[in-house]
Order: C-alpha cells, then sequence, then structure tokens
C-alpha cells in the first residue's frame, strides 16, 4: 500500500460520503433511544409506586420507556432502512459506482 | 430427571449438529480457504446476518444470569437489560458499508487484518491478538461452564459428563466447518431462542395467573420491585445508564461483532439485517427479563440467580415443552461459543502464525493448521472448564468491557478520522485495557467510582488516548 499522498486533490470514494452519512444516522438514532429510554424510565419511575398507572398490566413508566420504546425503535429503523440508506456494491474495485446494480434503493 | 425434558434438548443437539456438519460440506474454494473458513467467503444474506449477530451477542447471561438477577432485583434491571437494543441497528450502522468495502480492499479476513492494514504496523496486530486471545479466551470458559452447568442441571448427568456432551457438539461443527457452519447453526440458534422465549412468557404469565395479578403480588412483596431503583433502591440512574457503554454501544469494539460487520454479501444483506436484528435482539432481552420478573412470584425463594430459567421452565410448562424452552439458553451459549473459538483460532492462525511466524505457508499447511488450531484450542477450555472458576457474569463481563475499551476507537476513529494513526492506536488499547484492570480493582474495593459502571471511564480515557498519541507524534492524513 503506498502511503504518499500529499496531494489534496484525489477525490475520495463517494462510498464513503454514503457510509459517512449513515453512521451520523446511526449516532442520531442512538441519542434518540437514549434520550426516549431514559425520560419516560426516570421522569415517570422517580414518583413513588402506589402512583403509577399500569398499561396492559406494566407500570406505566417501564411500559412507555421499554415497551414503546423499542417498538419506536423498531419503526424508526424500519423507514430508516427503507427510505434513507442507500444500495451501493461492496467491491473493492470502486470503478462501477455509479450505477447500483442491486436495483433501485426504494421497492 | 424427567426424559420429556431431555428428549427435545437430545432433538435440537442432533439437529446443530446435522446443519453444522451439511454447511461445512459446503465449503467452496472460492476466495482461499482463509476466507471461506474464518469469514463464510464474505457470503451471509441479511436473515443468517442478523441472526448470527443477535446469537452471537446473546449468551449464558441474556438468558439464565441476565433474568436471575432481574428475579431478584425487578423492573430496574429489565431497564437495564433494554439498553442492549442499541446493538441490534448501532454496530452495522456504524462500521457500516465503510468497514465492509475496506474489508474487502485490504483483503482483510479478520479485525485484526483491518487494523494492521489501516494502521500499516504490525505492533498494532500483534497486541490486538493478545488482548483478544486473552480476554475471549476468559469469556469462552465462562460460557462453556454454563453450558456444562445447564446439561447438567436439565440432565442430572455429572458436570464432567455434561460438559463433555457440549464440548463435542460445538467442537465437531466448528473445526470442519468454520465461519459458515458457525453462522448457519447461530440462524437456526436464535430462532430457538426466539421461540423458546415466546413460549415461556407466555407459559409464566398463565402460570402467574395474568400480567396484573403478577404485579400486584410483586408491589404486595415490595414495591420497589416495579420501580427503576432495584429492590433495595440502590440502581442509581448513572448507573444504569453506563451499560449503555457496556451492552449497547461499546459492543461496536467487539472483534466478535466487528468480523461479522464485514461478512455480509451486499448493502440490501446489511438493510436487512439492521431490521431483522433490532427487532429480535430487543424481543428477546425484553422478554426474558420479563420473565425472570414474572417468576418471582410463581417460584419465590430461588437463591442461585442463573437456576430460575431452568426451574420456571420446568414448574409451568409441561416437560416436553419445557426441554424445547430450555433448548433456548442452550442455543445461546452455544452460539457465542462457536463464534468466540473460531475467533481466537483466526486470531492465533492468520494474525500470529500467518503474519509473523510463517507468512509463506502452503495452503494445506494453513489448512492443517486451522483445523488443528481450533480443535486444540476446544480441547483446552474444556480442561479449564473441568475446575469452573465462579462468577459467571464477572468474568463474561470482565472481558466484554475491557475489549470495548481496547479496540472502540482504534476501530471507529480508524474508519471515519483520517488523522488517527498507529501511534494513537498503539496508546488508546494500552490506555483502555490497563485503566479498565486498574478501575476494576479499585471499584471493586471501593464501590463504583463517580457511580458507574467499570467500562465508562476507561473508554473515555482511551478515546483521549487516541486523539493525543494520533496528533502529537505525527499528524498525517490517511488516505483511505
Amino acid at each position: 500500500m503506498s502511503r504518499k499522498q500529499s496531494d489534496n486533490t484525489r477525490t475520495t470514494d463517494p462510498r464513503f460520503k454514503i457510509a459517512h452519512r449513515e453512521a451520523i444516522i446511526g449516532i442520531a438514532l442512538a441519542i434518540f433511544n437514549f434520550i426516549w429510554w431514559f425520560g419516560f424510565a426516570y421522569g415517570l419511575g422517580s414518583r413513588a409506586p402506589e402512583d403509577y398507572t399500569y398499561i396492559w398490566g406494566l407500570p406505566d413508566w417501564f411500559f412507555y420507556s421499554c415497551v414503546l420504546g423499542f417498538i419506536i425503535m423498531c419503526i424508526l429503523v424500519i423507514v430508516i432502512t427503507k427510505y434513507f440508506l442507500k444500495e451501493v456494491p461492496l467491491d473493492a474495485d470502486p470503478s462501477h459506482i455509479d450505477q447500483p446494480k442491486e436495483g433501485p434503493t426504494k421497492q | 430427571m424427567n426424559i420429556g425434558v431431555i428428549i427435545p434438548l437430545v432433538i435440537f443437539l442432533i439437529g446443530i449438529f446435522a446443519i453444522g456438519f451439511i454447511a461445512s460440506k459446503q465449503m467452496s474454494g472460492e476466495g482461499g480457504f482463509l476466507q471461506q473458513y474464518f469469514l463464510g467467503g464474505r457470503e451471509l444474506g441479511g436473515f443468517v446476518l442478523a441472526m448470527t449477530m443477535v446469537a452471537t451477542y446473546g449468551s449464558a447471561s441474556s438468558f439464565l444470569g441476565g433474568p436471575g438477577t432481574a428475579y431478584t432485583v425487578g423492573f430496574g434491571w429489565i431497564l437495564l437489560a433494554m439498553t442492549q437494543v442499541v446493538t441490534g441497528y448501532f454496530v452495522l450502522l456504524i462500521l457500516g458499508k465503510k468497514f465492509a468495502i475496506l474489508g474487502r480492499k485490504y483483503n482483510a479476513v479478520t479485525m485484526i487484518d483491518f487494523l494492521k492494514a489501516r494502521y500499516n504496523s504490525p505492533l498494532v496486530a500483534i497486541l490486538s491478538a493478545i488482548a483478544i486471545i486473552v480476554f475471549l479466551f476468559s469469556a469462552m470458559t465462562a460460557q462453556w461452564v454454563g453450558g456444562g452447568r445447564l446439561i447438567e442441571s436439565l440432565t442430572g448427568l455429572q458436570y464432567t459428563t455434561a460438559l463433555f456432551i457440549f464440548a463435542i457438539s460445538v467442537l465437531v461443527y466448528v473445526t470442519i466447518g468454520g465461519f459458515r457452519a458457525v453462522a448457519l447453526t447461530d440462524a437456526v440458534q436464535g430462532a430457538v431462542m426466539v421461540i423458546g422465549t415466546l413460549v415461556l412468557l407466555i407459559g409464566v404469565i398463565i402460570a402467574g395467573g395474568g400480567v396484573p395479578a403478577i404485579m400486584q403480588d410483586l408491589i404486595n412483596e415490595n414495591p420497589r420491585l416495579v420501580t427503576p431503583y432495584g429492590a433495595d433502591g440502590t440502581l442509581t440512574a448513572a448507573y444504569v445508564s453506563s451499560f449503555w457503554i457496556l451492552v449497547g454501544v461499546g459492543v461496536v469494539g467487539l472483534p466478535q461483532m466487528a468480523v461479522r460487520a464485514m461478512s455480509y454479501k451486499s448493502s440490501r444483506a446489511m438493510h436487512r439485517a439492521l431490521v431483522i436484528g433490532t427487532i429480535v435482539t430487543g424481543f428477546i432481552m425484553l422478554n426474558m427479563h420479563l420473565i425472570g420478573v414474572f417468576a418471582r412470584p410463581i417460584m419465590p425463594g430461588i437463591e442461585i440467580g442463573d437456576k430460575v430459567i431452568p426451574l420456571v421452565a420446568l414448574e409451568v410448562l409441561p416437560p416436553w415443552l419445557a426441554g424445547v424452552v430450555l433448548a433456548a439458553p442452550m442455543a445461546a451459549i452455544m452460539s457465542t461459543v462457536d463464534s468466540l473459538l473460531l475467533l481466537v483460532s483466526s486470531a492465533i492462525v492468520k494474525d500470529v502464525y500467518l503474519n509473523f511466524i510463517k507468512p509463506e505457508a502452503s495452503e494445506t499447511t494453513v489448512k492443517l493448521m486451522s483445523f488443528g488450531v481450533t480443535g486444540i484450542l476446544g480441547i483446552i477450555v474444556f480442561l479449564f472448564a473441568l475446575q469452573p472458576p465462579e462468577l459467571l457474569i464477572f468474568l463474561n463481563l470482565f472481558a466484554f468491557g475491557g475489549l470495548e475499551a481496547a479496540f472502540i476507537w482504534p476501530v471507529v476513529l480508524g474508519l471515519y478520522w483520517k488523522y488517527g494513526n498507529k501511534y494513537g492506536a498503539i496508546l488508546s488499547m494500552i490506555t483502555g485495557i490497563a485503566a479498565y484492570i486498574a478501575i476494576h480493582f479499585y471499584n471493586t474495593a471501593n464501590g463504583n467510582l463517580l457511580g458507574v459502571h467499570t467500562v465508562t471511564l476507561p473508554v473515555v480515557l482511551s478515546l483521549a488516548a487516541y486523539i493525543i498519541g494520533s496528533l502529537a507524534v505525527k499528524r498525517e492524513a490517511y488516505q483511505f
């Protein structure tokens, strides 16, 4: 592997731009997940146990934080996968990247 | 014990054995033996990829130790366990396509191959190999002990005999079948885990007289069981939140997860795996830990956490169905062990032997080495597991956190930060592991520093070390 690259003119692989965007989506999802999980668990859960209400028999803080939170994360992941992630070829040789060969992104 | 319980378990073991054996026959020559044996030829589809990630990650602690703790601690522990949902999408999104593309570009078969090529440094490779061999070896031993104990408690066999049965069933298919056998059996084991979880949840709810009745029993016993703070009120928000690092986002740094993130065949496979992985991880974690809590009013007074799930399954289900359900923890343990075994073997064969000892080894030698090392490793682990070390979760988490602190930044920033270099990587790995060990002993003696789990500070320190090391010695942009 040659390590001598002083020029900034060489364009980076355009697939990496997509990859970087998707990594940021991953971080955003995790932050949202954490806020939802933490907010309901400790926002509602810090009340006295006798003040809890029960949904499907489960304590409300737990239902919102862990059950509903999990369902919402699943929906978000499905939507993001379907509409925001791009299909790119993964081969080492990036010569044919302009035409994603795996068909349209959404279907 | 009950023969009705044993029959489904035996069928399960034979089935896994058969699948592993069939998979081993499919090893085609394409891409060379090493790619085939240690990476399945980068051909995993979405379903198998998702299942092998979930099953590798889900271990004895997800099915025995974790629910056992939830039994004692209450809903606070389920809250903690749910931090793991993030692993379902985070690992694949963060390592993502860039890791898969670079893995192919570097022709990397292991995570260490990737690190070695990215940092162009043999020292990085040797340090990583040592860390993986030491830590994952201990994790693997703990899982074997768990597997042996489980068979022992279900069948009434001697521990040695039970362990032997477990060892043989795993060793044969991993040794001859390699990664593809591991991934395919993981897919089946993952499915068994899902089914077992669902059946047992239903059984427990019925036996407890419905969720509201169970909840009333819990409140009558101790209202704190239904709060996020644990049965004795000592689970703090900071401590529980720090598990977001240990069993959540930090999982990105685990070699057994990272290697899977370069094993898939296409972007589409990765997209499918994201969805399936998130749903399956959340489903298993949520419901297994709920079962642990729900078991409390049904069977009060169980002292040993690991026995909660086996005992409650035998209590609330007919024997044959209990056998089906108890194949789930067995599957969880086997699917973790098989992945770790292959990974440690790849670290020895590919990263140490081929890199440093005999790079010109012939294809035949490599083949013999791979089979031989995998088999011998299995036997050594078996011998270690005969004298079982205590505290299964303890060892497991130690290996977990240590590896996360060592690898998370060299892998993630190696992918995304062009100024990251070998000085940063080496400093980061050493800092991460040293800090983990130091803080572990500090926490054992004095209680948790800052009230958070041991892993937290080492991960922060290794980040600082990575950045300082990369910028201080030689600031040079890396061209991907």
